[in-house]
């Protein structure tokens, strides 16, 4: 596992340039690149005929007009309504060329990226708020494709148009078209140093917008805490301080633009009050003809927003590229949890499904012993651990056989939960191997391991879906006995009550079930799933008492063949298991039956049995009782409970 | 079907009357907004006049200057010339600069708009009822604070620069046309038929097109954020592939969406173009014939068609000014649609303080539903004296979690009070409740910050001893000692490097720390292992005492520390007594608590 980095890598992002950062997007842009071109091609041609129209208005001025002859206007005219029109319709060219692209590409990249966060392991989620990949998702793509569609074409087009425009001006006359050149040489410098300066704020306005999205996230799913503790107000503060430095940061970005826009708007103005005089001076000379001069102004004029818009364009080219680098930020980071390249060849391998075969038709292989899973030296430790802390789990030595169903036992914190999310390659071991059926499990396709292998969380999510589509997550192809079956084995019997029964809409964008309610149908999901092992995270621990025993009465009936790997934190799970394993220290220090370790076992006595403190309590009761009855006489009631205590207590 | 609040946001097909509601509540909030702020907008209209008409007076000068300034040079007087230079100058120096200090000041009232809509979308939504959060989701009211106030910020950050700009822009250079020369002038009047045409057109069609990207965005992030915190039961059970085709049938529909926006756009800028160029044509026929007959100078005429052109090209910033605001302007309903929820449990008008509360609790006829039809609890009438520790047991879906969630006010009763040291919680000023009152639920959230910040949420101003001593006494303080920085180790998103059972061991010490009057647990210790209950429990017999307390819980064990157990059932008290009145009875808690019993070991 590689060590990890944190989600605002400002300083220690390798410095790379803007055109090479942006070119990363060539490979989602190479589709829509023709159309691009064609649009930047129209755009062209319309800045063409834009920049020609000055010198039809110098024929006229220099020609019909100075000689007064008013027939001759009629095809200048004419010409200059043409040129007109033309321009419109390759402006609308160039839209209808680009329109499509720019929404194709964004969406092929969002799809990418969410791809890409679905394969990324538990570790990387573990690391990244949500609110960071969000704000990519929506803010950062929507900013290239605005790039694509209009930023990148009219950049190009308008930076062609000035080159052109000013071999018009040159045209018209040399010196005025120097005097515009050398006047513009500032503008350059600027738009240099405003990158620099730009791109620094637009990283860290866009980091902090993350944060905030972040904050939002978890206010809004946090808010049941901050009610009951009517905190509203202190989250609001943390929120407000971060809504104000990103303030903060808007407004030096609005500086820097200012300050662009400042050059932009006075670099022309000066030019053209320098050009008014010098052409003006040249006309009185003769050097210059009245329409060259009137050509002249109106081809400046032309120019005008195509340099106006540069500074416009390169902030959003700047936004874009920071967008771009958070963007491949995600998609960059290494998968270190996925197929195996070559799954195990030397080894003979039951598990691996026929790739021609569809999943639910695949005969399991029989004659062999199935859903043996079997820890072997497995050594785990969170990337991110200190190095002098020992692993959390250290040297794993457990071993499933068919069909059996283990407890796993012990203290808060041992390291039980992280050892079930290593069964489905949640997370990968850092030392050690898990396996199935012999075949270490990092040899098998995910997908092939993960229908094996189903799991039930404490922390059960359900999924803005109806109840059925929840159910048979894991194996949409079962039937409706199935479905039935997996239902009633976690006692979910209340789903046929809900208003539309099995259709009803559950989860986020449903209805809102209790924990319980929610636990059974995550504990209905796994066994629906029909796996060969089946690892449940303390599924049961909002269920009450009578609940609990059905399930477990019904696991043990119906899943004997599945092999059952069972965290366990009430002794009444305990009983559900064939086998118990007490992990302590980050080792299985004991392995046996219930009563075995009940008896020999000191820690374990410890973790799963609260008798010590009942049999405290109940002899304080005993005594108040005793007092009690010489008072009130209520015996046989009080014969009948201690009857069974003392039954108990043999046991 | 009505439009209040945030009801049909999904539709975008508004009739007259309901489209004029919703636009008159986003004014409303919009104005609201604008209020502070108003000497600031003084101002800067101020400085986008006196820059506007700088840049404007541009052509006019260089018409002058070859009319006049040209003439007078050839006779040998360079005086004109040289004073329209000058001025040029000035008038571009000056332009320039204002529009840099304009930019500037936009930046700083747009931003404190922003912030100021942040905060209230923020307060707001942490004011609206848990009952709304449940029903409106968490997803979308993510998309609220989140895209829709990005797209407002695009309005304020260029769009309202184009606007006022640009209308500017397009009124000065028509009075100096019509000022330099009538007729011409009279020409562009013409022109702005067709343009107030085509804009209009823009503008109808834009708008519904604009609501339904919101909507699909909103969709979008929904299903984005749903995967991103389920994660692990996603892959789990292999639902990657059937979300990457669920995500992908969503982002085409938002793509879909946002290019039919686009495609209006790709109509309407060259629309705009067409007219100017043929405004361009017609300003030259008439102009050129004035020419040609000697009563127009060549300067005008010159002046006139920059006039034009320039007439026409703010109308295309104005139409990506249309753009932002017509995003914006969705967004905007949308946002103003949530503002207008009132919360269900709404603050007390005239509050009533309780400065130290004694515990009493008092149900006087309560009944709770969540809808009209399916009542809850059907008239509960319960009294719990100050201090006592009340169990409260029965099957799920008995109404437990409503009766607490009652008590807490995530709820108000539908009929009847519930009453804290007989006043009634829906007059008590918020702060003495939170004060009195706090819940800990079986999902304990933690968020993003270190372990001390999350236990200090219970008491914001606790110091460092009284957090870890917190933590000591429900037996947290062993694990956050062995975390990679103890107290100041951040919990990762959603507690994912802290157990589930360390994560209610943090919410208990958060809990105690606030030191409420009453406390209630809500399956609080379902995850935690049995040390860790054991320790709980033993922190709770000192802890509780002097408070008054309700826990629910299935693990009968603690019920043992309970002066009264409450079994519950269809949302009636069924069986109400002290724990060992009920055990040796012949009821269901007598049942219940043999069969527990059996269960231990």
């Amino acid at each position: 596992m590689t060590v990890p980095s944190s989600p605002k890598a400002e300083s220690a992002r390798p410095k790379i340039g803007t055109a090479a950062s942006l070119f990363r997007l060539y490979p989602f842009v190479k589709p829509a690149l023709p159309r691009i071109a064609f649009g930047a091609l129209s755009a062209l041609v319309a800045a063409l005929v834009a920049l020609s129209i000055p010198q039809v208005l110098r024929h006229l001025v220099d020609g019909a007009l100075q000689q007064g002859d008013a027939t001759q206007l009629g095809w200048p005219v004419a010409l200059v309504l043409l040129l007109g029109v033309l321009e419109a319709g390759m402006i609308w060219l160039r839209r209808w060329f680009v329109l499509q692209p720019g929404t194709h590409v964004e969406a092929a990249m969002r799809n990418a990226l969410y791809q890409r966060l679905q394969q990324l392991p538990v570790s990387f989620h573990d690391r990244w708020p949500s609110g960071q990949l969000l704000s990519r998702a929506m803010s950062d793509l929507n900013q290239i494709r605005r790039w694509i569609s209009f930023g990148i074409v009219l950049l190009v087009v308008n930076m062609l148009t000035i080159v052109i425009g000013l071999v018009f001006l040159l045209a018209i006359n040399v010196w005025l078209g120097l005097l515009f050149v050398v006047c513009s040489i500032p503008l350059w410098i600027y738009g240099y140093l405003f990158e620099q300066k730009y791109s620094v704020v637009a990283r860290r306005s866009q980091d902090q917008a993350g944060d905030l999205a972040t904050s939002v996230e978890e206010a809004v799913h946090g808010i049941r805490v901050l009610k009951a503790f009517g905190r509203g107000s202190h989250a609001l503060r943390k929120f407000a301080g971060q809504a104000e430095d990103l303030r903060g940061t808007e407004i030096e970005k609005a500086r820097a633009i200012a300050g662009i826009w400042l050059w932009l708007l006075l670099v022309p103005d000066v030019t053209f009050a320098l050009c008014l005089l010098g052409g003006v001076w040249l006309a009185s000379l003769d050097e210059l003809t009245v329409g060259q001069l009137v050509a002249f102004f109106a081809t400046a004029t032309v120019l005008r927003f195509p340099v106006e818009s540069i500074g416009f364009l390169l902030s959003m080219t700047f936004d874009t590229r920071t967008a771009a680098d958070r963007y491949f930020e995600v998609l960059d980071e290494p998968n270190t949890i996925t197929d195996p390249a070559q799954p195990d060849p030397a080894r003979p391998d039951p598990a691996r499904p026929d790739p021609a075969q569809p999943e639910s038709t695949r005969p399991l292989p029989s004659g062999q012993s199935l859903g043996r899973f079997t820890f072997d030296r497995v050594h785990f430790r969170y990337p991110d651990s200190l190095p002098q802390h020992a692993d959390l789990l250290d040297g794993i030595e457990l071993e499933l056989v068919p069909g059996e169903t283990m407890a796993l036992v012990g203290i808060t914190g041992s390291g039980k939960s992280t050892l079930t999310a290593l069964a489905s390659r949640l997370y990968d071991v850092t030392g050690g191997a898990i396996r199935l059926d012999g075949v270490d499990i990092r040899m098998l396709p995910l997908k092939c391991l993960r229908t094996q292998v189903a799991m039930a969380f404490e922390d059960a999510t359900l999924f803005s879906a109806s109840v059925r589509e929840n159910v048979l997550l894991g194996r949409p192809e079962a039937t409706e006995g199935e479905l039935t079956k997996a239902l009633m084995i976690a006692q979910a019997h209340f789903v046929f009550e809900l208003p539309e029964g099995l259709d009803t809409m559950v989860g986020e964008e449903g209805l809102s079930l209790s924990g319980g309610q929610r636990q059974r149908l995550a504990l209905a999901r796994a066994v629906a799933s029909a796996p060969r092992v089946l690892v449940l995270d303390d599924p049961l621990s909002a269920l009450d008492v009578n609940t609990e025993s059905l399930v477990q009465a019904a696991l043990r009936r119906d899943l004997a063949a599945t092999t059952t790997l069972v965290v366990a934190h009430r002794p009444s799970t305990v009983m559900l298991a064939d086998r118990v394993a007490l992990l302590e220290g980050g080792r299985i220090t004991a392995l046996g039956t219930h009563s075995e370790l009940l008896a020999q076992n000191e820690h374990y006595r410890f973790v799963i049995s609260s008798l010590q403190d009942e049999e405290a309590r109940d002899a304080r009761e005993r005594r108040a009782d005793e007092r009690e009855r010489q008072s009130r006489k209520q015996q046989s009631l009080e014969q009948q409970s201690r009857e069974r205590i003392s039954h108990r207590g043999e046991k | 079907m009505s439009v209040s609040g945030v009801q049909g946001e999904e539709r975008s097909d508004f009739t007259a009357a309901e489209s004029k509601q919703i636009r008159a509540r986003s004014l409303r909030l919009l104005a609201s907004l604008a209020r502070p702020m108003r000497a600031k907008l003084a101002l800067t209209l101020g400085v986008v006049v006196v820059s506007t008409v700088a840049l404007v007076a541009g052509p006019a000068i260089i018409a002058y200057g070859i009319d006049t300034g040209l003439p007078a040079l050839l006779r040998g007087n360079a005086v004109p010339l040289i004073g329209a230079v000058a001025i040029y100058l000035v008038a571009g120096v000056a332009g320039a600069l204002l529009i840099a200090w304009y930019t500037v000041l936009t930046a700083r009232i747009g931003q404190a708009i922003l912030l100021d809509l942040r905060k209230r979308v923020f307060l707001h939504t942490q004011r609206l009822s848990l009952e709304f959060h449940e029903r409106y989701t968490s997803g979308r009211i993510i998309a609220r604070q989140t895209s829709d106030l990005d797209a407002i910020r695009e309005l304020l950050d260029s769009g309202i620069n184009q606007l006022v700009q640009g209308a500017l822009y397009m009124t000065l250079v028509a009075v100096a046309l019509v000022s330099l020369d009538f007729r011409s002038g009279l020409v562009l009047c013409a022109f702005l038929l067709p343009l107030a045409t085509l804009t209009r057109w823009f503008q109808v069609r834009s708008r519904q097109r604009f609501r339904e990207t919101r909507v699909a965005s909103a969709g979008l992030i929904v299903q984005f954020v749903e995967t991103m915190t389920g994660i692990r039961a996603v892959k789990a059970f292999r639902k990657e592939p059937q979300n990457a085709r669920t995500f992908a049938a969503l982002t085409e529909t938002y793509r879909a969406t946002n290019a039919r926006v686009i495609q209006l756009f790709g109509v309407f800028e060259p629309g705009l173009l067409l007219i100017g160029n043929v405004a361009l044509a017609v300003v030259l026929l008439l102009g050129g014939l004035r020419v040609a007959d000697g009563s127009l100078a060549i300067g005008v005429l010159l002046a006139a068609l920059l006039y034009t052109r320039q007439f026409f090209a703010p109308a295309e910033e104005m139409a990506m000014f249309y753009n932002s605001y017509q995003s914006a302007a969705s967004a905007l309903e949308k946002i103003s649609g949530v503002l207008e929820e009132t919360p269900g449990v709404p603050d007390p008008q005239d509050p009533i303080d309780l400065w130290q509360a004694r515990g009493k609790l008092d149900f006087a006829n309560v009944e709770f539903g969540y809808s009209a039809q399916t009542l809850i609890l059907p008239r509960l009438a319960l009294k719990i004296p100050a201090g006592q520790v009340v169990a409260l047991v029965g099957a799920t879906g008995a109404g437990k979690s409503t009766l607490a969630k009652l008590i807490a006010r995530f709820y108000d009763p539908s009929h009847g009070q519930v009453l804290l040291d007989d006043v009634d919680l829906r007059r008590l000023h918020p702060k003495d409740l939170r004060r009195a009152i706090v819940m800990v639920t079986q999902e304990a959230y933690l968020f993003s910050g270190t372990v001390a910040e999350n236990i200090a949420l219970g008491k914001p101003d606790a110091t460092r001893e009284e957090i870890i001593a917190a933590a000591t006494a429900v037996g947290a303080h062993g694990f956050i000692q062995a975390l990679p920085d103890a107290y100041d180790s951040e919990v990762n998103k959603r507690g994912g490097r802290v157990s589930a059972g360390q994560r209610q061991l943090i919410s208990f010490a958060r809990a105690f720390l606030a030191n409420p009057a009453v406390l209630i647990l809500d399956e609080a210790t379902a995850s935690l292992d049995i040390p860790s209950e054991r320790l709980v429990q033993e922190a709770l017999t000192t802890l509780l005492a002097g408070r008054t307390a309700l826990i629910i819980a299935h693990r009968l064990s603690t019920v043992a520390i309970a002066d009264r157990v409450l079994v519950m059932e269809s949302g009636r008290i069924v069986e109400d007594g002290t724990p060992r009145e009920l055990i040796s009875g012949t009821g269901r808690f007598a049942k219940l608590h043999a069969a527990w019993r059996d269960s231990l070991v």
